[in-house]
């Protein structure tokens, strides 16, 4: 462990909690702007700097301020204690969720202008993983910090001593347990087909064949799905659910405390768009394109290839990461403004009757594939 | 070992260090001007009776304990898919003897009616 290590470790931190709160931050202007667009509206443009407006963009600033300057109050007969712990509980598992997430191969800084015939993953003694830590049970980690979401928004509503809060929280806790399982089970396929728990090595295996959603569609679709369950957002948003509870299990919270929550709602958007790309999108992959430049296989010649210096193509391998993160991202969002809310019996019948049964038996599925093609 | 999971580490410091900031910043930035209705529970302006307290469904606690089941048996399957290479012919067919209990039980919830939310 030397000081390179150590302060590439640091570097890799702050670029990617940078990314989450940009994204997280950005995401309140694209809700806003393409719900507007989506409902034929114009969508909130008059907050300005001098002449600029940006597009709204400046939405972003002002909304901030205005939550810092915003009191912020604890119920009388509230559990202080817990009522301050909640807001940190759920906001702290969201940053931290990329730490086993790689966005990017190897990165040498001593042969920037070089070609690369080594492939994507190497070591030497200026060369970093563009990832934070590379650990042996990646994805155990990933589904273990997700899972500790849900302690945030209990205590957030048992704390407040509103009875809205306390049924938000009740919907919260059963609606995330439910569909957690579902979150889990569908990437036991991906296991199996990647044949490995490091996330590394799962976009390696998708970088050397196809893309997972390519091999595992279905467990795409339930991820997805069991994610937006997860982050508690239309059509799954019962916890919040505006008609029936006022505002959830957040309730009683004002100011940077509230902003806490629905960041944290917003970067987990941009969380769930994430690990879609790293587990069924090909993570940093782009189409043709190895560690030493592009590859075509020509019909009836052979394969065309145009090498490229190794920082280029590192460079266009990170672009391709955050456009493919900026489509689950736009996923997301035009789901959110399609699809109406469910009904909680529905809501609990989906996640146990038909996304639980389809993934046990996407694995089961899987697994008889895999053992009849070896 | 240690090495890798150092950055780990740090990440969680990091991650704990931003939300306990952004914690910070809203409670000693803005007024602090508690009022007597402003403190009382929010109830879309009816007055407000009793404690916080209400009697939950049991629907909630049955869930719980599902989750517990089904969690705790997902737990088995992530090491057995990272290792079904190696495993062969008989690991495949444990592992769907397992799967087919699991299926079992789900029906037998369901049967049961543990999952019925309608009344």
């Amino acid at each position: 462990m030397n000081a390179f290590f150590v302060w590439m470790t640091v570097a890799k931190i702050v670029a990617f909690v940078l990314f989450i709160l940009t994204g997280g931050a950005l995401m309140v202007w694209v809700e806003r702007r393409l719900s507007a667009m989506m409902q034929d509206r114009v969508g909130p443009h008059r907050a300005n700097l001098g002449r600029f407006r940006l597009w709204g963009l400046i939405h972003i600033l002002a909304d901030g301020l205005k939550m810092m300057v915003k009191e912020d109050f604890i119920p009388r007969r509230a559990d202080r204690l817990l009522h301050a712990l909640a807001p940190i509980l759920a906001f702290f598992p969201v940053v931290v969720t990329f730490a086993v997430v790689p966005f990017g191969p190897t990165l040498d800084f001593a042969h920037l202008g070089a070609v690369n015939h080594e492939g994507p993953l190497f070591s030497g003694p200026w060369a970093t993983t563009l990832q934070v830590a590379t650990i042996d049970v990646g994805l155990l980690f990933v589904l273990a910090i997700a899972g500790t979401g849900v302690v945030g928004a209990v205590l957030a509503g048992a704390a407040s001593d509103n009875r809205f809060s306390l049924l938000g929280s009740l919907r919260a806790a059963s609606q995330m347990i439910s569909y957690e399982v579902t979150l889990g089970a569908s990437l036991v396929g991906c296991i199996l087909v990647f044949g490995t728990l490091r996330i590394e090595q799962m976009v390696l295996w998708q970088h050397q064949h196809v893309w997972g959603i390519l091999v595992q569609p279905l467990a795409f679709l339930l991820f997805l799905v069991a994610g937006i369950a997860e982050s508690k957002r239309v059509p799954f948003d019962l916890p919040e659910g505006e008609s029936e509870i006022v505002a959830g299990y957040f309730l009683e919270y004002s100011g940077m405390k509230f902003a806490m929550f629905f960041l944290g709602e917003l970067m987990e958007i941009v969380v769930l768009a994430i690990l879609l790309t790293v587990f069924f999108l090909g993570g940093w992959d782009v189409p043709f394109l190895f560690a030493d430049g592009l590859h075509v296989d020509l019909p009836f010649l052979d394969t065309w290839v145009w090498n490229w210096p190794h920082g280029v193509v590192v460079l266009v391998q990170l672009l391709g990461f955050t456009v493919k993160v900026g489509a689950m991202v736009f996923l997301q969002m035009a789901l959110r403004w399609t699809l109406p809310r469910f009904r909680y019996d529905q809501l609990m019948d989906l996640g146990w009757k038909v996304l639980l049964p389809l993934s046990l038996g996407n694995i089961a599925v899987t697994a008889v594939v895999l053992a009849a093609l070896r | 070992m240690a090495t890798a999971y150092f950055p780990i580490l740090l990440a969680l410091a990091f991650g704990l260090f931003l939300a306990v900031a952004v914690w910070m910043l809203g409670h000693f930035t803005g007024p602090k001007n508690p009022t007597r209705e402003k403190l009382i529970p929010y109830e879309c302006g009816s007055e407000t009776t009793g404690t916080g307290g209400i009697r939950l469904s049991a629907k909630f606690f049955v869930t719980a304990i599902l989750l517990v089941v089904f969690d705790v048996e997902l737990a088995f399957l992530y090491p057995w898919a990272a290792a079904f290479g190696e495993l062969g012919r008989r690991g495949l067919f444990a592992m769907l003897l397992f799967l087919a209990v699991l299926g079992v039980a789900l029906l037998y919830l369901v049967r049961k009616g543990a999952l019925r939310w309608e009344e």
